[in-house]
This record gives structure tokens, C-alpha cells and sequence, in this order.
């Protein structure tokens, strides 16, 4: 490595980090919590016994998740951004990058949660409701517990693939890590060495989600015998 | 006291309950016995109503149900707070502790101290030979410890009925006897019980009262001496196709 690469990295990694810091980071927590959030109420409403007129919430619901499922993320995020201020209705960058991948995350992570949810056994809802507990209860206290078991390896990848879809933000203005990275590269000339440093940035939150998700599953599964 | 009157349990093509009239004494054991697919467990899981019988009346104590309108979710509750009930295939809590299955409704659903279920469940883990398994999953428990489970799981809200559903029927037969032998403990204790059961020689030494299913109706209701001495020849023959041959 050249002096003169090596000045470029060390001047270079400080503002891609506090990019990271400052906005990546922040828009994928705060995304994926909201998501979750959206996708429990998502789940639990379209596997909901609602009747009569209430079936139009869970078809409301279902119409949510066909439309944010079956179209793509930036098409999403310039919707929201570029398209509803002709509908009188404008949303900061950020706020609009929030609004966006949270409701991307919620469509997605709900089907996760349902399927979770409808994979355990019948015979713990019959078991609990015999105890005399309320649906809530057995919700909360039975079902979704071991649901969480289920749900955590497709729900980690929803979070990782989230970290690396924060990226789409520089296509709203938003100064994250790629466009740090982008506009240093472009002062530089050298994009081979700025986008591998983003690359490697992402590469190590993405790692040490993955061990996170380790420990967790592991937490999880202390229940279930080891296999051989 | 547990009543059921004209209760009618259609499934698509299928009367599964036909028209059954049948009093649940307390402090007595019924066992519900006949072939499969006669309604035994339909006619068990009405009891707790996780199944709703399409007509017919239900009384338990000075609550009267009429399956023809609609339940309250608070007469329902009521009815499942005093019933307990044991499955065939144990249906523990496996994310909870063996303590904390037995613990887990008495503090959430009748809001017991955590020290009282605790105590509760200590002695009830006691009672079925399990007091040294508190702290263990259910998944590193045998079949027939998992059943011990269950049965200290239900009697820990002290039901006014316990209700088994072929509670040995997914047990090898040395796991069997241990169910078995918690079970007839209970029996002489004079709980009220309701059993489904193809064991006819456990049947006979417990049951107060014998009721035989047939094709969703009740073909025989009455003392097991009669149904096991002088059997008419339904029962002589379904008691043969259970190997068990009716003794003088």
C-alpha cells in the first residue's frame, strides 16, 4: 500500500464510520424496531378470528403486505419521497427513510411471524385455554414465546438484509455510508478502495449480527434437546 | 355437578355427538369407553368446551349453557377454571420449566402469589414422584414423567372436574403403570373424574360409572360390574376386540 492510499484510508475511514454511526445504524435499529412492532400487529391481525365487518381490517392488512411485498424497495422510497408531495404530503429524508423501510420490514417479517405462529401445535393453545387462560395470555405468555424460537433465523436475515438496504437512503439525499463513501471516491479517484472500505464496514456490523444471532438462537433453543 | 342434555355435535357429514343425555356425578370416576371414532374424546373436549356442540344444554353447578346461542367468554372461562384437563399427548409447556408449567396458570389466571403456586407446585411435583424435576425442561423428560407433569399442571388449579383424554394411550407400558397408579390415587381421593380410556382392566378397577359411545350415541350408562358381567353382545364383542374377555 502506497503513502498515499494509506492517507486516503486513514482520512477516509473516520467519516465513513461516523456515517455509520450517525445514520445506518439509527435508521436500521429504528426501522427494524418499528417493523417488528407493525409485523407482530400484522400477524396477529390476519390470524385473528375477526368476523363480520371487522374482516375488513384483516383484508386491509393483507392488501398491506401484497403491495409492499410485491414491489420493489426504491420504488417504495421514491414514492414516498418524490411521489406523495404531489399529494400535498412531504415527509423529511429521514422521516420518509423510516416510513419506507419500516413498512417494507413489517410486510415481510410479518409473513415470518405468521408462519412462526401457526407452526406450533394446536395442543398449546388447547392446553392453555383448558387452564382457563384468555387468547391474550396464551398469546403472549405460550404461543408467541416459542413463536420467537422459530422466527429468529428469517427474522435475523430480514435485520442483516435491512443493514445493507439502508443504502438505498443516498438515493433520497441522505448522507449514509455509501454516500460518504461515493463522494470521496469521487474527490479521490479511487472507487476500488472507498467501496471496499464500505464494503468491509458492513461487512463487520453484518458479522457481529450474525454472532449476536448465534448467541440468541442459542438462548432460545435452551429448551429444545441438542441433536446429534 | 356436570349435566349434558340433548347435545348434538355435527361435524360436515358426521354426528359425532347424537342426541346425548348423561349426568357427571361429582366425587365420582366416569370412564367413557367404545370404538374409535364413537365421539369419546368430542364428548370430552364439549365438557371443556373446546369443542361447541351445535344444540343441547349444558349445566355445570348453577351455570346453564344453551349451545344453540352464543357463549360468554366469561362463562367459558369459568367452565375451563374448574375443569382440568389431561391430553394424550401431554401437551406441555416445553419453553417452561416443569415449576413453571405447573406454576404458570395458578399465578397468571388466579392470581396467586408466586410463593403460594410455588409452594403448590412443589407439593403437587411431590405427589407424582416428581419433585427432583422442577428445575428440568419437559423435552428431558420421559413420556410417562411428562404425563405426571400434566396431571400436577391441572390439579394445581383445583378444578372441580378432572378430565383425561386417553391419558395413557401414547405411553409404553411400563410408563403406563406410573400414569396409571397417580391416577388411581386420585380416584380413591374421590375427585371428580372423567376418563376416556381403551384400558378396560383400569377402567374396571376405577369407574363409578361407565359410559359406552357407540356411532356418537350412549349405548350403556351405568355401573362397570354389569357392563364387564353381563355384557350384551355390542359390548361382549367390543370387549373382545379390546382382549379383554368379560370375567364373571
Amino acid at each position: 500500500m502506497t503513502g498515499g492510499t494509506w492517507q486516503i484510508v486513514t482520512s477516509s475511514l473516520p467519516q465513513i464510520i461516523t456515517a455509520a454511526i450517525k445514520y445506518t445504524i439509527p435508521l436500521t435499529l429504528i426501522s427494524f424496531t418499528l417493523g417488528l412492532l407493525l409485523a407482530l400487529l400484522t400477524a396477529i391481525i390476519r390470524l385473528s378470528p375477526l368476523r363480520g365487518p371487522f374482516q375488513l381490517i384483516r383484508g386491509i392488512f393483507w392488501g398491506y403486505v401484497w403491495l409492499f411485498r410485491s414491489t420493489p424497495l426504491l420504488v417504495q422510497l421514491f414514492i414516498i419521497f418524490f411521489g406523495l408531495p404531489n399529494l400535498g404530503i412531504q415527509f423529511s429524508p429521514w422521516a420518509a427513510a423510516i416510513i419506507t423501510f419500516t413498512l417494507n420490514v413489517g410486510a415481510y417479517s410479518s409473513e415470518t411471524i405468521r408462519a412462526a405462529i401457526l407452526s406450533i401445535p394446536n395442543g398449546q393453545w388447547e392446553a392453555a385455554l383448558t387452564l382457563g387462560m384468555t387468547r391474550r395470555q396464551v398469546l403472549l405468555r405460550i404461543i408467541l414465546p416459542q413463536a420467537a424460537r422459530v422466527s429468529l433465523p428469517p427474522l435475523s436475515n430480514s435485520f442483516i438484509g435491512l443493514v445493507k438496504d439502508t443504502s438505498l437512503a443516498s438515493s433520497i439525499t441522505i448522507v449514509e455510508m455509501f454516500t460518504v463513501g461515493q463522494q470521496i471516491s469521487a474527490k479521490t479517484y479511487e472507487p476500488l478502495l472507498l467501496y471496499s472500505l464500505v464494503a468491509l464496514i458492513y461487512l463487520i456490523i453484518c458479522t457481529l449480527l450474525t454472532i449476536l444471532q448465534g448467541y440468541l438462537e442459542k438462548w432460545t433453543s435452551r429448551y429444545v434437546p441438542k441433536q446429534n | 355437578m356436570l349435566k349434558l342434555e340433548h347435545v348434538n355435535k355435527i361435524y360436515t357429514g358426521h354426528h359425532a355427538l347424537n342426541d346425548i343425555n348423561v349426568t357427571f356425578p361429582e366425587h365420582q370416576t366416569t370412564v367413557i369407553v367404545g370404538p374409535s371414532g364413537s365421539g369419546k374424546s368430542t364428548l370430552l373436549r364439549s365438557l371443556n368446551l373446546l369443542e361447541r356442540p351445535e344444540s343441547g344444554r349444558y349445566h355445570f353447578d348453577n351455570l346453564t349453557l344453551d349451545f344453540k346461542q352464543s357463549l360468554s367468554e366469561k362463562a367459558i372461562l369459568k367452565i375451563r377454571q374448574q375443569t382440568g384437563m389431561v391430553f394424550q399427548d401431554f401437551n406441555l409447556f416445553p419453553h417452561l420449566s416443569v415449576q413453571k408449567n405447573v406454576t404458570e396458570a395458578p399465578i397468571h389466571v388466579l392470581k396467586q402469589s408466586p410463593a403460594k403456586a410455588n409452594a403448590n407446585a412443589k407439593d403437587l411435583l411431590a405427589q407424582v414422584g416428581l419433585a427432583d424435576k422442577a428445575d428440568q425442561f419437559p423435552a428431558s423428560l420421559s413420556g410417562g414423567q411428562q404425563q405426571r407433569v400434566a396431571i400436577a399442571r391441572a390439579l394445581a388449579m383445583k378444578p372441580k372436574y378432572m378430565f383425561f383424554d386417553e391419558p395413557t394411550s401414547a405411553l409404553d407400558p411400563e410408563l403406563e403403570a406410573d400414569v396409571l397408579r397417580v391416577l388411581l390415587k386420585l380416584a380413591q381421593a374421590h375427585d371428580s373424574m372423567i376418563v376416556v380410556t381403551h384400558n378396560m382392566e383400569f377402567a374396571r378397577g376405577v369407574a363409578d360409572q361407565i359410559i359406552f359411545l357407540e356411532d356418537g350415541k350412549i349405548s350403556y350408562r351405568g355401573k362397570p360390574e354389569a357392563f364387564f358381567t353381563e355384557p350384551t353382545q355390542r359390548i361382549h364383542d367390543f370387549l373382545s376386540a379390546m382382549n379383554f374377555m368379560a370375567k364373571p
